[in-house]
């Protein structure tokens, strides 16, 4: 269906309404789950599921309208008292929500129609639904039935099974196993392959030589078929791939698919990796990155490398990935204005105009009001851009609110008892910046559940509340939006991490490390200590991932744990990635910007011997970077030296200029993907002069540097 | 199974029992003791009461051998537990 540009203009701003009605319903719900007599929050849902049906229905969205009609009955009849609310029904209802938000999405994306998985999910979420609809009063029966929800279609599997040498000792008979094949499908073909038999006088009468690649046809799932040779696995090679006449229907099955962050989940859900395969997977796409110390190799291309996939199947499912990356980044053109600050901006450039008109316009008057008129100039520019820039801003506790739905979902599942706490939701922050946070801030949230929040029977044992406390806190601070997980939990255990790290040879064995270093490993790649890997974590993929998209968004994250007690990762983030308050330095003809909100003070370098990189500053040491010789600057350093001294997460560090240009409000220009790779630089500005200044990244400034230091030393010692 | 012109000039070899792991390091060196003496051999299959991999690998390996060594080598009359084995493999002896 082609969409005209009004029509694609009013389906947005569906999509935006939809969305928030969808989040309103879903707090109603979690909020109904907690006191079921709330009469207040039942209309509020009940509007809610109401307005959704009625503007679904502007636009035709039947499937939308057919669903949501099921779920507006039922929370109807909990308005009129007919129902009470249970867990069962919330836990009944919550799914649905689920299901709402992807059928919105999915219309955000421009697929009018529901696919078929889409519609397999509405019929069973519809079915859940259906002991609750008064005397089976059957809407449902208007939902148009889909075909996919029939018996699991048969797919058509090559197994190419190289049995161990040592298999027949072991009595495991490779023909018995073929036997077993059809009895879980249909084989349909064999060839045996004889030609491993050595000459007749080395043969091994009790060894295997035999291999052979069988095609079956079965509705059994791969896991399943998977695990009829979960004896003989270990020595042996056992591939089961989709057959080459099955791959378009894999393609097709997976073009068909909601779209997804991780190729893994589409290749898993789609049915031809298992989740073993994937596992396996990771594991080694970790050990290589790891072992070689490089970036990880797609773990598309270790699945074709391994003989698990083909790469038509790869490929299909990397397209609904980056489509996936598409829309996410289409998804911030159009934002919800408050429109008290529309007005205000507005307001203000009208002052703006004015103002304007009164500068220099008419002759004769006094030099001093014309400066008087240019000061009011000025000052209006500055309070445009402040409001235009608070244009974008959102509260955090949106954000912060969706993780109520993860706690209660998550919690269950552990079967632990966790409330959760949040304060400080109406702290502010770039809209994208919220955006691009909340994947990292849920993992962080289900890693504290997972494994930082004990057992109830563990939390008494230790004499805790059987409940134990999540809690999302956000403030400003210093140019900064801090977001804080913090569990009252079983906090990290310094010795088994550095354990676990000596065992990954991420560090060598005796090295003495800060407590801080230690907690930090946990961000490196490829460490999990998690000794049972569940649903949730502790696949070792994640904490690595956290930190870098936090260090993407120009931020930091730091962990502080008590045994015991409970952990606290902080996460501190600029509050807009577009302008900063900047500190305008020169070495030699260069220009450098340093955030100012870093800069804690400037001195003169004082004499001293060259080579030694550090002074004393009111009798502490304070080490230095010089700028001059960490960019390879050409050129003798100027007489007087400056040090403009700056902080980041409590260290203090100098950087030795030669001129100290004053303070500068700065836009930010994002570096080109050439220099991406680029550390200790986080973009470019361009100055009044048409001049290019650099901003430095003080995080990973004085990071690499105390890095060097270390190594330095540590070449000292040894 | 391949018919041979050779008729009865190929000496017997009988089977009379299973032919699986316990049995198949004795049955390969009577079989290549035979193919040793530099004649060819006519398999009779019909006394295999039981054939699993290993012996499934004696018998092709005999098959190989044979080959090799340009002796005429002949499977006859397989018992149900062989054909069922061969079908399974989708072999042919």
């Amino acid at each position: 269906m082609s969409l005209d540009d009004d029509m694609r203009e009013a389906l947005d701003m569906f999509v935006t309404e939809a969305r928030d009605l969808v989040q309103g319903l879903e707090e109603g719900l979690l909020e109904l789950e907690d006191q079921p007599a709330g009469g207040e929050t039942v209309n509020a849902v009940f509007r809610a599921a109401h307005t959704l049906k009625g503007s679904s229905g502007l636009f035709g969205l039947r499937h939308l309208v057919e669903f949501t009609h099921v779920v507006e009955t039922v929370l109807g009849s909990v308005r009129e008292g007919q129902l009470d609310v249970t867990p069962g029904l919330v836990s009944a209802l919550l799914p649905c929500t689920d299901h709402i938000s992807a059928m919105i999405e999915g219309i955000a994306e421009g697929r009018l129609e529901p696919d078929a998985s889409q519609l397999a999910d509405g019929t069973r979420l519809l079915a859940g639904l259906s002991p609750y609809l008064d005397g089976g009063a059957a809407p449902a029966a208007s939902v148009a039935t889909p075909g996919a929800e029939a018996a699991p279609a048969e797919a058509a599997w090559r197994l190419g099974l190289r049995f161990g040498p040592d298999c027949l000792r072991n009595g495991m008979d490779p023909l018995s196993f073929l036997r077993y094949l059809s009895t879980i499908g249909t084989v349909t073909g064999v060839v045996t392959d004889a030609s491993g038999l050595p000459d007749a006088e080395e043969m091994d009468p009790e060894s295997c030589y035999l291999s052979f690649d069988v095609d079956l046809v079965t509705a059994a799932p791969k896991a399943e078929i998977e695990a009829v040779f979960d004896f003989v696995r270990e020595d042996s090679d056992i591939r089961i791939t989709p057959s080459e006449s099955q791959l378009d229907a894999y393609v097709r099955a997976i073009r068909a698919m909601p779209e997804n962050d991780r190729i893994g989940d589409v290749l898993v859900t789609s049915g031809a990796v298992t989740e073993m395969e994937m596992a396996e997977a990771l594991r080694v796409q970790q050990e290589r990155a790891v072992r070689e110390g490089t970036q990880p190799v797609p773990i598309g291309e270790i699945l074709i490398e391994q003989g698990i996939v083909q790469r038509d199947i790869v490929d299909a499912a990397l397209t609904r990935q980056r489509r996936t990356t598409e829309t996410r980044s289409q998804d911030t053109r159009t934002i919800r204005i408050d429109a008290a600050r529309l007005d205000k901006l507005i307001d203000l450039v009208g002052e703006l105009v004015i103002a304007q008109s009164s500068t220099g316009v008419t002759p004769g008057v006094s030099a001093e009001t014309s400066n008087e008129a240019q000061g009011e100039v000025m000052r209006l520019v500055d309070e445009v851009r402040h409001s235009a820039l608070s244009l974008r801003m959102v509260p955090i506790g949106t954000t912060l609110r969706r993780f109520e739905r993860v706690v209660r979902d998550v919690s269950m599942e552990l079967g632990k008892e966790v409330s959760l706490t949040i304060t400080g939701g109406d702290a502010e922050m770039d809209k994208a910046l919220v955006e691009r946070i909340s994947d990292p801030l849920l993992h962080l949230v289900r890693n504290s559940l997972d494994h930082g929040i004990e057992p109830a029977a563990e939390r008494r044992k230790h004499g805790k509340t059987q409940q134990g406390t999540l809690r999302l806190n956000a403030y400003h601070d210093a140019g900064n939006i801090v977001i804080e997980v913090a569990d009252d939990g079983c906090g990290l255990d310094r010795d088994r991490i550095l354990g676990k790290a000596i065992e990954r040879e991420l560090v060598a064995p005796g090295t003495a490390l800060t407590d801080a270093e230690v907690y930090n490993l946990i961000f490196e790649p490829g460490f999990s200590t998690a000794e049972k890997v569940s649903n949730l974590s502790g696949r070792g993929v994640g904490m690595d991932v956290v930190k870098r998209n936090v260090t993407a968004l120009r931020g930091s994250i730091e962990v502080e744990t008590t045994r015991g007690i409970g952990t606290t990762i902080r996460i501190r983030l600029p509050l807009t990635l577009a302008i900063i308050d900047g500190f305008l330095v020169g070495v030699g003809p260069s220009s450098f910007i340093v955030p100012l909100d870093r800069v804690t003070e400037c001195v003169e370098l004082p004499p001293g011997p060259l080579g030694r990189d550090c002074m004393n500053l009111r009798g502490e040491v304070l080490p230095f970077i010089r700028l001059r010789q960490l960019f390879g600057i050409p050129g003798e350093p100027a007489r007087r030296q400056n040090v403009v001294i700056v902080e980041q997460s409590g260290q203090r560090t100098g950087l030795v200029v030669d001129s100290l240009l004053g303070e500068l409000q700065t836009v930010i220009k994002p570096l080109g993907v050439l220099f991406s790779r680029v550390r200790c630089i986080s973009g470019s500005t361009i100055l009044g002069n048409g001049e290019i200044a650099l901003i430095l990244d003080v995080g990973t400034l004085i990071a690499g540097h105390s890095d060097r230091e270390h190594t330095r030393q540590a070449v000292a010692v040894g | 199974m391949t018919a041979a012109a050779t008729g009865a000039a190929l000496r017997r070899f009988v089977f009379d029992d299973e032919l699986t792991i316990v049995t198949a390091a004795e049955h390969r060196d009577r079989l290549l003791a035979f193919l040793r003496d530099g004649s060819g051999v006519r398999v009779d299959l019909s006394g295999i009461t039981d054939l699993d991999t290993a012996g499934l690998q004696v018998l092709l390996l005999a098959r190989d051998e044979g080959v090799r060594r340009h002796l005429p080598v002949e499977f006859v009359e397989p018992s149900p537990a062989v054909a069922d084995v061969l079908a399974l493999t989708r072999l042919e002896l």
